[in-house]
């Protein structure tokens, strides 16, 4: 039993932060069926922006929550920034050319944020401060939860309803569904879809910035490979989900970080990849557009 | 004075000239048809009036602005709103998403009325503004893809085959609606195979043919025409 809730809250945790990140690729792919490549190490440039904002102006005593409240907000405005400058660098000059033009520009993207991360950062593993928020634990049916993992969970939860709100509910979210199903229909009605584009690459890298920081804080480091690693978990989450659909990104997330976490717990932490992405493959052989993903057959 | 006033039009796909200087008129007010056979390139000219097609020569000028390069979004906005061949309706969206977004250049406070007048034009949307669009029948998705266009409040509405792939009853309830939407004074650039039903509506007609204007007319005159009767009209249905 102990076990069992253990694992759930560390799969939620995890979860949450695959979510947070796989909702940027997805949504990219939804507008521009485009892969962004480089989303992993712009979410992990999020965390080391975030880690020089919590080590540079710390003191020595207690950074609190006021600094990490200041550190996530300046780590989602770099990040942003820096998504927009992607797509207008790296993909809207390409928008007409051959769709595998776009992949390599996006790997090449990748590759130039990772470099640059080392250039800056330097290729050693950095480590968090563990003076960050408080040490508060709670025993709950035998299972022991964090305060980091309460406020990774917690703040996964809210930033996706109100995500999911955005979207569904505002003129502008409206405006962001219609251009991902028809360009030019979305254009007749008067809508900017360079500025939709413009919009997810703000929406998608911004919240992917906050999930690099709550990777960097849940594990208390941060190395300048990290983005291909946890983008590449984040990728397959938003594939498990139905890529394109924002939903389907949130529970992919989830689900991925469950299973990494039970697979880990009851089984291995060595086996934990090879268990977790086995299920993955039945689970896309059953569904191959995922679990939210459309079926439809493309309309003539 | 002419609304729409298009000059030596060109549009080319890579080598190939779908228009090849096409020149033609709207005023306020009237009811324009255009007909033609298939590839004669009448969906490359509403494409291209819309701003969602690059030109290649010639100008487009709308209530004496040139158009001829301005955005696709801008276009809407100064009043020209189109109903695309096929439909284009936002399938994995609701109606009422759909006729909402029909609004989107309009200040929102005053989309729920303009909504409300097109589910009382087309009560079978009324019925259905809570279904996806994509599970409409075609003839629904057509009074949708036209309400939506409706929305915008357009000075100049641009059909694109209304009638395409939809049974003989359905066309009729179709253009019904529309001569009613013309009644009200909108402007009206329609495009159609169906040459009969379009003349019917129509003011005025021109007849394009693999990229050029081949000839031009009221709509009464190219009814009565002999030589339309047998190239685009069908002898045997009269």
């Amino acid at each position: 039993m102990g076990t069992f809730v253990q694992q759930i809250v560390n799969g939620l945790t995890v979860g949450g932060i695959y979510a947070l990140i796989a909702l940027g690729y997805t949504m990219v792919y939804g507008v521009m069926r485009l892969i962004n490549f480089a989303h992993g190490d712009l979410c992990i440039l999020g965390a080391f922006v975030g880690l020089t904002m919590l080590t540079g102006s710390a003191g020595g005593g207690h950074p609190g929550a006021a600094l990490l409240l200041l550190a996530l907000v300046v780590s989602i405005i770099a990040i942003a920034g820096a998504g927009v400058l992607l797509e207008r660098i790296a993909y809207r000059p390409l928008r007409k050319a051959d769709r595998l033009a776009a992949v390599v520009s996006a790997l090449g993207a990748s590759l130039m944020i990772e470099n640059g991360i080392m250039l800056i950062w330097g290729p050693q593993v950095h480590v968090f401060p563990s003076n960050l928020l408080p040490a508060t634990t709670w025993h709950v049916a035998g299972a022991t939860i964090s305060f980091v993992q309460v406020m990774i969970i917690l703040a996964s939860l809210v930033l996706m309803a109100a995500l999911y709100l955005f979207v569904n509910h505002t003129r502008f979210g409206t405006a962001i569904r219609a251009a991902a199903i028809d360009q030019d229909a979305a254009r007749l009605m008067g809508i900017n879809v360079n500025r939709v584009i413009t919009s997810v690459f703000i929406i998608g890298p911004g919240l992917g910035a906050i999930g690099g920081l709550f990777i960097g804080i849940y594990y208390r480091e941060a190395y300048f490979t990290m983005g291909w690693t946890y983008g590449l978990y984040a990728f397959i989450a938003a594939i498990l989900g139905g890529i394109g659909n924002i939903p389907g990104a949130m529970l992919g997330g989830v689900l991925l970080g469950l299973f990494n976490a039970f697979a880990a717990g009851y089984v291995s932490s060595s086996w934990q990849d090879a268990i977790t992405f086995g299920l993955l493959i039945v689970i896309l052989l059953v569904r191959p557009t995922g679990l939210l993903g459309e079926r439809v057959a493309e309309k003539v | 004075m002419s609304l729409l006033v298009i000059a030596d039009l060109r549009v080319a796909y890579g080598q190939i000239e779908a228009l090849k200087g096409v020149s033609l008129t709207v005023a306020a007010g009237e009811v324009v048809a255009i007909l033609g056979a298939n590839g004669a390139g009448k969906t490359t000219l509403m494409r291209a009036i819309s701003g969602l097609l690059p030109k290649t020569g010639g100008t487009i000028g709308f209530e004496g602005t040139d158009i001829t390069r301005t955005n696709a979004d801008r276009i809407v906005r100064l009043g020209i709103a189109q109903s695309p061949e096929g439909r284009r309706v936002f399938g994995t969206l609701t109606v009422a998403e759909n006729l909402k977004l029909g609004g989107f250049t309009r200040p929102p406070r005053e989309v729920p009325a303009s909504v409300e007048a097109i589910y009382a034009m087309f009560p079978r949307l009324a019925e259905r503004r809570a279904q996806f669009a994509g599970t409409l029948s075609g003839g629904e998705q057509q009074m949708l893809a036209i309400g939506r266009a409706l929305v915008a409040k357009p000075k100049l509405l641009l059909l694109d085959e209304p009638s395409l792939g939809l049974a003989p009853i359905i066309i009729q309830s179709i253009f019904r609606s529309l001569r009613s939407i013309a009644d009200t004074g909108v402007t009206i650039l329609i495009v159609e195979q169906n040459a009969r039903a379009a003349l019917k509506l129509a003011d005025r007609g021109y007849v394009l043919e693999v990229g050029r204007i081949i000839h031009q007319d009221s709509a009464g005159s190219l009814l009565a025409s002999g030589q339309m009767q047998e190239a685009y009209l069908g002898r045997a249905a009269s």
